[in-house]
């Protein structure tokens, strides 16, 4: 428990679970090639390489594109979109709801509601009602997180210190003030936390809703491939869905810092 | 002017009685600390001159007129703790106050507007001690320092009457002291009407130029919460010697 690893050591303490997840998969690749030579399951580093190669830089032969990067645009296109909706809708509903209690009263309920409905279930609903385009994939993501971030921001305003609302209005604040210059600044680093949180279930939307019905995009890809059971595009496809989702979440963590430095004083790095 | 005026005040929560026929007039420039035990509406008593809360029977007048009931910029007010925003710099804490004021919509101040209520907030900042502090954020200071801008925060919309909720409760022995240093001069200087809740005897008489004690005059063993807290003791502490008791209703004490 006091024995705390320094910097170098940290990150090479990091490397070695990723090393020996390398290692178990090439170690057990070798060993089915070995086997059989027309193994799929586990294909060699050097063929994702390659099939890698060949998606991110050679036009495809049908229809022209550079399918990793069409997919990765499409995909990315229609999770920003979904994720932004959310987050305003989260932010605004949010803080009314928990600031107004004549709102809370309101909407608290159906808020808490709405958001245990599971988003898959009425994902059909969705198909039949906005049709099999970008629409329906994006209200996917929103009817998906918009819920919690309304639940979780209603929560954190009203956590604030009831204290702080007071007081500001004995320094002459509106309701309106209050809302933008004492909740909103503060309850922005929490939203950025929630969103962090949300980036996964956002994915699973994202990649569920494009692989029943999509013509692009990285979930579309990966059920399109399964059938030829092309291992060698799928794993560097989750490989790098997995990046992007961290790359994302680490961004928004390093501007949640740059941005809101009061809120993060007293933690240690 | 700010003389403050209960006329026969009720406060009761369900069949709790909280406050009952409670009765006094404070006169303008009072320091009035307010003490007694836990539960004796020390803090219901504060908050019925806020506005929070409203007297089920009877009246709280604010130079003879009735106030709204929600808390407004003439009554200023410092808590023991959460009372400065976490999110503002020393100078912003003070600023949002002069913003809250000039700007309904936006509330932020810009260019010459700004510059004059910065000047506005610096002196006040100056006037509490923290010149040097006035870019750090409240996490960065300590507890007697996040007090000290509370009440420069409260202090800058000059309020008629500052109400001070167990200000210094939280703070060691000779922070506390310190805050006492503070705060008599800035009340005589501002000429304003405090009202303070504490806990520390020796404060409410150091530093208040009258002391109310909260407490519950009749007890029922059987129903506790029927009886309801009044006024105990009314002393004057302006007079040389021995502190002469007050009548409930003499509204006497002046400006120390």
């Amino acid at each position: 428990m006091n024995i705390a690893p320094a910097r170098g050591s940290r990150i090479l303490l990091a490397a070695i679970p990723f090393f020996l997840i390398v290692m178990v998969y090439i170690i057990g690749s070798a060993e089915r090639r070995a086997a059989n030579p027309d193994d799929k399951l586990l294909p060699p580093v050097s063929e994702m390489a390659s099939t890698t190669k060949r998606l991110a830089t050679e036009p495809d032969r049908r229809s022209g594109d550079y399918v990793l990067w069409t997919d990765t645009a499409a995909s990315l296109q229609r999770l920003a979109l979904g994720l932004a909706i959310s987050t305003l809708t989260g932010l605004a509903f949010g803080l009314t709801v928990g600031l107004l209690p004549v709102a809370g009263a309101s909407f608290g309920t159906i808020v808490a509601v709405v958001s245990m409905i599971p988003p898959m279930a009425i994902l059909p609903i969705l198909f039949i009602v906005f049709g099999l385009g970008e629409l329906s994939k994006v209200m996917l993501i929103i009817i998906g997180v918009a819920p919690c971030l309304i639940r979780d921001m209603s929560i954190e305003v009203q956590n604030l210190p009831r204290e702080q609302l007071i007081k500001a209005q004995t320094l002459g604040a509106s309701t309106w003030q209050v809302a933008i210059r004492v909740v909103l600044p503060q309850i922005m680093p929490k939203l950025i936390k929630s969103v962090r949180l949300m980036l996964g279930p956002a994915f699973l939307f994202l990649i569920s809703a494009e692989a029943i019905a999509a013509d692009v995009g990285l979930g579309y890809r990966i059920f399109l491939v399964r059938r030829y059971l092309s291992m060698d595009v799928i794993l560097p496809y989750v490989a790098w869905i997995t990046l992007l989702a961290f790359v994302l979440d680490l961004l928004l963590g390093l501007f949640a810092r740059k941005a809101f430095p009061w809120a993060y004083v007293e933690e240690p790095r | 002017m700010s003389a403050l005026s209960f006329r026969n005040v009720w406060v009761e929560y369900g069949s709790q009685i909280v406050l009952e026929r409670v009765n006094i007039e404070i006169a303008s420039g009072t320091f009035l600390s307010v003490v007694g035990p836990s539960g004796a509406g020390k803090s219901t008593f504060l908050r019925l001159i806020l506005g929070q809360e409203r007297p089920s029977q009877g009246a709280v007048l604010l130079d003879g007129e009735p106030f709204p009931a929600e808390p407004g910029p003439d009554r200023g007010i410092v808590f023991q703790r959460y009372s400065v925003f976490p999110h503002l710099t020393v100078l912003g804490n003070v600023l949002v106050g002069y913003e809250f004021e000039q700007r309904p919509v936006t509330a932020r101040l810009l260019g010459a507007a700004r510059r004059q209520a910065i000047e506005k907030s610096e002196a006040m900042i100056e006037g509490v001690g923290l010149a040097e502090h006035r870019d750090k954020y409240p996490s960065a200071l300590s507890g007697g320092m996040q007090q000290r801008l509370a009440i420069a925060q409260a202090l800058a919309r000059r309020p008629r009457v500052l109400l001070l909720d167990e200000p210094f409760g939280a703070l060691d022995p000779g922070t506390r002291t310190q805050m006492h240093a503070l705060i008599k001069p800035l009340w005589r200087d501002l000429k304003m009407t405090i009202v303070m809740v504490t806990h520390d005897i020796k404060e409410a008489f150091g530093l208040a130029t009258r002391l109310i004690a909260l407490d519950r005059p009749r007890r029922d063993p059987q129903a506790q919460e029927r009886y309801g807290a009044n006024i105990t003791y009314d002393l004057d502490l302006t007079r040389e010697g021995a502190v002469p008791v007050l009548g409930f209703l003499k509204p006497s004490a002046g400006i120390g």
